[in-house]
């Protein structure tokens, strides 16, 4: 663990130990462990002489944190107004049958880690899924197999 | 030194003050809830609202946040801040309608219904614990976590925190989750007992033996009854009846 508290002092550090810079160390610590280690926000709170209640409270107010850890995908199935419409939660249900997990939970073989969101801003093309910050267009029940393959080939 | 009216009265505050605590100051009563005076301001519970400006460009503020300002026109009683703090009553009672204050405040300004689904969730998230933790204790071991209807107080990853030292002044400063509602309509939405006791146990009994002694009193035997209440009326009317007949 210590190389890991040296992993994560370098971060603030980046930032030179600025308590305004809290957003940004979170940011780069989500981006080496994939999801917010407990250890990590206890260091971040003794180094920065943060509360660790007030880090835990920007760190769940952000969709981008993660307190659990991710699968090595993070699939986004939108469910806006326009995607809702033209079947998103169709494709969500399919997502969560074929994953066999619920919006929201990494697959037991941490591969994937499905969420969604309430608009992307690209009703255009809906209903959207987002891979890994990839967009698939006008997705239907039928593709789902397809980009979930796509994905399993590629590691 | 400020001038500004308040139900138009002419009041003077000093620089800096809120209107809550000036309306307090000259006597006139607003609601809180939210509000304690040795914490900060919060503003979340709404209660407070006062209407400001003059027609036709009135709005409604939180008292305990807004600072007196310099000829500015308050009203603290007008028909859209009693609707509107009725509101709020109802919407805090669908989440935690075991509250005895929020009960209480049910009664005292009349909120006969709930409309909401009720929700027990026994937290209205006034935000007193975490202030009271922080600002008076010292201890941030408690706070809002989340976002949305999601939003809830806790204590870091929901396990007992290092900082937390047992002083229970969370849960001493805690509207919601403290005593029960012992009325005997408690378990229902909207108890209203305080409100519907009538005739109150001042007419049952010769001397007081209040049956809610430890649970508090609800002051029906001692508040004067509104003129006309719902018994007065419905006696007049058969004293007309028997007239007629």
């Amino acid at each position: 663990m210590e190389a890991e508290e040296l992993k994560v002092k370098k971060y603030i550090k980046k930032y030179s130990n600025e308590k305004k810079a809290l957003i940004s160390i979170l940011q780069d610590i989500q981006e080496e462990y994939n999801y917010l280690p407990q250890e990590a926000l206890r260091i971040v709170s003794k180094t920065l002489a943060v509360p660790l209640i007030d880090i835990l409270g920007v760190a769940t107010f952000y969709r981008a944190f993660s307190l659990e850890p991710r699968g090595k995908h993070l699939i986004t199935v939108c469910l806006g107004t326009a995607c809702h419409v033209r079947g998103g939660p169709k494709i969500l249900e399919e997502f969560e049958r074929k994953l066999n997990i619920e919006a929201g939970e990494t697959s037991k073989d941490g591969q994937f880690s499905l969420e969604t969101v309430a608009c992307l801003g690209c009703c255009a093309i809906g209903p959207v899924v987002v891979v890994d910050s990839e967009y698939h267009a006008q997705i239907t029940i039928r593709k789902v197999g397809s980009i979930l393959k796509k994905y399993i080939k590629k590691d | 030194m400020i001038t500004l009216k308040i139900n138009g009265l002419e009041v003077r505050a000093e620089e800096g003050q809120t209107i809550l605590e000036v309306a307090k100051f000259y006597g006139l009563e607003i609601p809180t809830l939210c509000y304690n005076e040795g914490l900060s301001r919060y503003g979340g519970c709404r209660l407070c609202l006062v209407e400001i400006g003059e027609e036709p460009k009135t709005k409604l503020v939180s008292s305990c946040t807004y600072p007196a300002e310099e000829s500015l026109v308050v009203r603290t009683d007008t028909k859209r801040v009693i609707e509107a703090r009725k509101m709020m009553i109802e919407l805090m009672l669908s989440v935690a309608p075991n509250s005895k204050i929020i009960q209480d405040l049910a009664s005292k300004f009349g909120v006969k219904q709930v409309r909401f689904k009720i929700r027990n969730e026994e937290c209205i998230l006034c935000g007193l614990c975490v202030r009271m933790c922080a600002e008076q204790m010292d201890g941030r071991a408690i706070g809002f976590q989340n976002r949305g209807y999601k939003r809830k107080i806790s204590t870091p990853f929901d396990i007992r925190s290092e900082e937390c030292r047992l002083c229970g002044g969370c849960i001493y400063i805690c509207p919601a989750c403290q005593l029960r509602c012992q009325g005997p309509q408690a378990d229902t939405a909207v108890c209203n007992a305080c409100l519907t006791m009538d005739p109150t146990c001042l007419d049952f009994y010769d001397d007081l033996q209040c049956w809610m002694y430890d649970a508090g009193r609800c002051g029906t035997c001692v508040r004067e009854k509104p003129e006309g209440s719902n018994n007065k009326k419905q006696a007049q009317k058969s004293k007309r009846k028997e007239k007629k007949a």
